[in-house]
């Protein structure tokens, strides 16, 4: 036997810039708040250290998902600081090291992460030359930084030094002067990512790969129906697999936990239970009947000006339709996985949340426990684009933990992931409009039909099936965003109409509410731009506010990129089997923050219903760039994401769970379909860093679906783009 | 009962205690050996997270029983190169920035490695045909289409 044990110690060391160590002494500290070392989110010492060889630790509460983000901050720390990259480490999302800054979502790691983590460390610099000035014995106006060494003529001395007599105990100043864009170094560069050499060699330690001394593995044991409980559970049916531990029965919440994987595995897979009838969801042939029918909590107008009513009844031509957009799952390539110890009357678990601070809170919640008695730490973990498993596996592990006293490892399988991982819920807009006699749009009125709630946290499935306290909260998201328009209508009204349930535990999936509001709002405008006659980025152009600079050289430059041929659509080749087109989207991302163009061209397969992908152009503006390199990459990734979302995917389901279980009924984007994309990034250097982890999403599908009208004169207003649909819809045009 | 299974990997020859032989080779390789490249991503050979070469073919490890790799060499992400002597396609993915959150990493790496040892000049639809059960959901796969180009152009 050649097994490698790797003790977490070990582990830790080896995993190289993911050191997450206790700190000197190993016992948690005895003070009430479970913590080592300041997190106060208004202090340095809560973002930075500076060890006695001038090392830079950036403690940060924003986590890598896999976007990048962890390069992006030691490139903020090491431009503010002085100090050259590799200097610098970063530990991420350890309730017991970092500060909470919220959960890693609604690209805002650097926005507001990156930024806070900026004033701490012009904060820290000014103190730095501060007291070197002072040791030096000149003013401040002369000294300089050279690679961590303040220098002046009367002398040099190292950040080292000056952390010796005293440690950086301060408070942030928001003011703190930051380095103007032409003395940056090293942000507004195209770094490398620090992380991708472990993971092509191997080496990067994934939550997945952790073990922890004594660490049991477990498995839960979802039942088949949502909403069934376990009657009864047959232990003995499993008593015969080699090194099975014990089976965990607590209400609906079923689990085993066995001394190797691959008997955890078998033992969920082969253990007797009599689980209750149950068949809650509606029929999905229904969905959006349903949907309309839903309770609605609350009407929430998010945008009015003048009176749309009146200026449509009196128009020259009236338009209405209604766009839906499908169930997604998150369907991360890694499934869940989380490992929990109790030590000493505390909790500790290692997952890839998003949110540990928030996950601490709520699995205290759970345990009965103190909230001071629960550490959460990030581990990074398989793509994450929104708040998936990874919350629900850490909950899993700690109370199969609980139950057998020992630390558990839990990774769910394929099955699990795509049946129980929270889901981006249905979402209908109906929208009308009226066109004067040269097609101006005179009035606009749109209804989203959503689920209520925002981005708060997202009950623990484990909690949920055992009964054990929860807060009982619906958060898909901040799904409103952008059904409000980023044009200068005369009479506009957009209303949301908020339902008390929808039919899956909902979360927020990469871009929620502004991708599918942008879908419905970008393809309706184009129906508005076909009947007036109007090429659609001249159309958009007339009714962008003068004041719109950026957006309208977002899509004056797209236009150029793509070599964009001026006319009305749709074109008007339609011979063949195979027709072309192109469309157009813009998009101001939740009218506040980041600017995007694309146009997606495409081909038809009119006979068959096909639609191809062929090139994919985008024009981005999120101000200030960190790492371009990082922002292009994201840019890609939200493109080639959101088209497999736009072109193949569904949840299935039938009246009592989900039917699309793996990657053959939940189908995803391949290597040939992913068309050729250009990107082009704009730079403001002096201008704030917005995000660009979702908003190049938003402007996906209504580009494709524009493109397939221009192609066709066929309109896709529901998602996915299934070659049936598009058959259906043809027949209805 | 508990059986011992010989086999190479990444050069060295070990041996396996297993209690099933019908245990994916998976497992064997990330728990027993601690080769943790390779991902669980499916357990049903779909994703190609799992990806290993096993006597020189790309093979998905989560769906090949521990017992029919006896006897055979097995190399792993770790075995095909490392830091010091890194593969060409490690280094071109490196270049080419192929990697997002890195999971699906191990299995585009590895199916790509065993194709361009017996198509050392492919054409880039070659590579999509080639990579067409590899699944990324981060979007990487213009980068790594370019990594595999870059790495069969250095031959």
């Amino acid at each position: 036997m050649n097994a490698i044990n790797m003790n977490r110690r070990s582990w830790l060391k080896a995993s190289g810039a993911l050191v997450v160590g206790f700190a000197a002494g190993g016992l948690p500290n005895p003070a009430a708040a479970w913590t080592e070392k300041p997190v106060a989110g208004d202090q340095v010492a809560a973002f930075l250290a500076i060890d006695q060889e001038g090392k830079v630790t950036v403690y940060i509460g924003k986590v890598d998902l896999g976007t990048g983000v962890r390069t992006g901050f030691m490139q903020i720390a090491a431009e503010e600081l002085d100090v050259p990259l590799s200097r610098v480490r970063v530990i991420e999302g350890d309730t017991a090291l970092t500060p909470d800054q919220g959960a890693t979502y609604g690209s805002l790691s650097i926005q507001v992460g990156g930024v806070a983590l900026r004033a701490a460390a012009a904060t820290a610099r000014r103190e730095l030359l501060s007291r070197a000035a002072d040791r030096l014995g000149v003013p401040v106006a002369g000294v300089g930084v050279e690679d961590g060494v303040v220098v002046a003529p009367t002398g040099r001395v190292s950040y080292a030094e000056l952390v010796r007599a005293g440690g950086l105990e301060l408070k942030v100043d928001p003011a703190a002067p930051i380095k103007p864009p032409n003395a940056r170094r090293i942000v507004g560069r195209e770094i490398p990512r620090v992380d991708i050499p472990d993971k092509v060699f191997g080496h990067a330690g994934y939550v997945h790969d952790l073990k922890v001394e004594g660490m049991l593995h477990g498995r839960p044991v979802r039942p088949p129906r949502m909403g069934a409980v376990a009657e009864a559970v047959d232990e003995a049916s499993v008593a015969h697999i080699p090194g099975i531990v014990r089976v965990v029965h607590q209400g609906a919440f079923v689990g085993v936990v066995a001394e190797n994987e691959w008997s955890a595995i078998k033992a969920a897979r082969d253990l007797k239970v009599r689980w209750s009838a149950w068949a809650g969801l509606p029929d999905q042939t229904k969905i959006w009947e349903h949907v309309r029918a839903s309770q609605v909590a609350q009407v929430q107008v998010t945008q009015e000006r003048g009176d749309p009513a009146a200026t449509m009844t009196g128009a020259a031509r009236r338009m209405s339709a209604s766009y839906d957009f499908a169930i997604h799952t998150h369907g991360s390539m890694g499934p869940s996985c989380a490992v929990a110890e109790f030590k000493d009357g505390r909790l500790t678990t290692w997952s890839a949340s998003q949110a540990t601070h928030n996950l601490r809170k709520q699995l205290a919640m759970m345990l009965a426990m103190p909230v001071e008695q629960v550490r959460c730490i990030y581990l990074e973990g398989a793509g994450c684009y929104g708040r998936n498993g990874h919350e629900d596996a850490a909950a899993d592990a700690a109370l199969l933990a609980k139950a057998v006293g020992r630390p558990v490892r839990v990774q769910w399988m394929r099955a699990d992931e795509h049946g129980w991982d929270p889901k981006g819920p249905p979402h209908l807009v109906d929208l009308r409009a009226g066109l004067d006699a040269a097609g101006n749009i005179v009035g606009w009125e749109s209804e989203a039909f959503i689920p209520k709630g925002a981005g708060g946290n997202v009950d623990l499935t484990a909690a949920e099936l055992s009964g054990l306290p929860r807060e009982s909260l619906q958060s898909p998201g901040n799904i409103v965003h952008n059904l409000a328009l980023p044009y200068a209508l005369p009479a506009v009204k957009t209303t949301c109409h908020r339902l008390e349930t929808t039919p899956f535990r909902p979360s927020w999936i990469r871009t929620p509410g502004r991708m599918q509001n942008t879908f419905a709002n970008e393809s309706f405008l184009d129906e508005c731009a076909a009947e007036a006659k109007v090429d659609p980025i001249d159309y958009r152009l007339r009714m962008l506010p003068p004041e719109e600079t950026r957006g309208r050289e977002v899509l004056e430059r797209v236009a150029r990129l793509a070599n964009w041929q001026k006319r009305p659509s749709p074109q008007r080749e339609l011979a063949g089997e195979w027709v072309t087109g192109r469309g157009v989207t813009y998009c101001k991302y939740e009218l506040v923050r980041t600017y995007i163009a694309g146009v997606a061209e495409v081909s038809v397969n009119r006979g068959t219903g096909e639609i191809r992908v062929t090139r994919f152009f985008c024009t981005h503006d999120c101000g200030q760039m960190i790492n371009p390199g990082g922002v292009r990459t994201q840019v890609e990734g939200n493109i080639i994401h959101t088209l497999s979302r736009t072109l193949f995917e569904e949840l299935t389901y039938d009246r009592g769970a989900v039917t699309s279980l793996d990657w053959g009924s939940y189908r995803v984007i391949a290597f040939p379909e992913v068309p050729q994309i250009t990107v082009e990034l704009i730079d403001r250097p002096a201008e704030a860093p917005w995000g660009a982890g979702e908003p190049a999403a938003a402007i996906v599908p209504s580009a494709v679906s524009n493109a397939v009208f221009d192609a066709t004169g066929v309109r896709m207003r529901s998602v996915p783009f299934l070659p049936a649909k598009f058959k259906a819809a043809a027949q209805s045009t | 009962m508990s059986q011992n299974l010989a086999m190479t990997v990444n050069g060295r020859n070990v041996t396996v205690t297993v209690d099933d032989p019908e245990m994916p080779l998976l497992y064997a390789l990330r728990n027993e050996l601690g080769l943790t490249g390779p991902h669980f991503g499916c357990g049903l050979g779909q994703c190609g997270a799992c990806t290993v070469h096993l006597d020189g073919e790309a093979a998905r490890s989560c769906v090949t029983p521990v017992a029919s790799a006896a006897g055979k060499t097995i190399v792993t992400l770790e075995g095909l190169g490392t830091p010091e002597r890194p593969h060409k396609l490690q280094q071109a993915f490196i270049a080419e920035q192929a990697v997002q959150c890195g999971y699906c990493a191990n299995g585009m790496i590895m199916q790509s490695a065993a194709f361009l040892a017996r198509t050392p000049r492919p054409t880039e639809a070659q590579v999509k045909e080639e990579l067409v059960n590899n699944i990324c959901r981060c979007g990487t796969h213009p980068r790594v289409v370019a990594a595999v180009m870059r790495a069969a152009a250095q031959g």
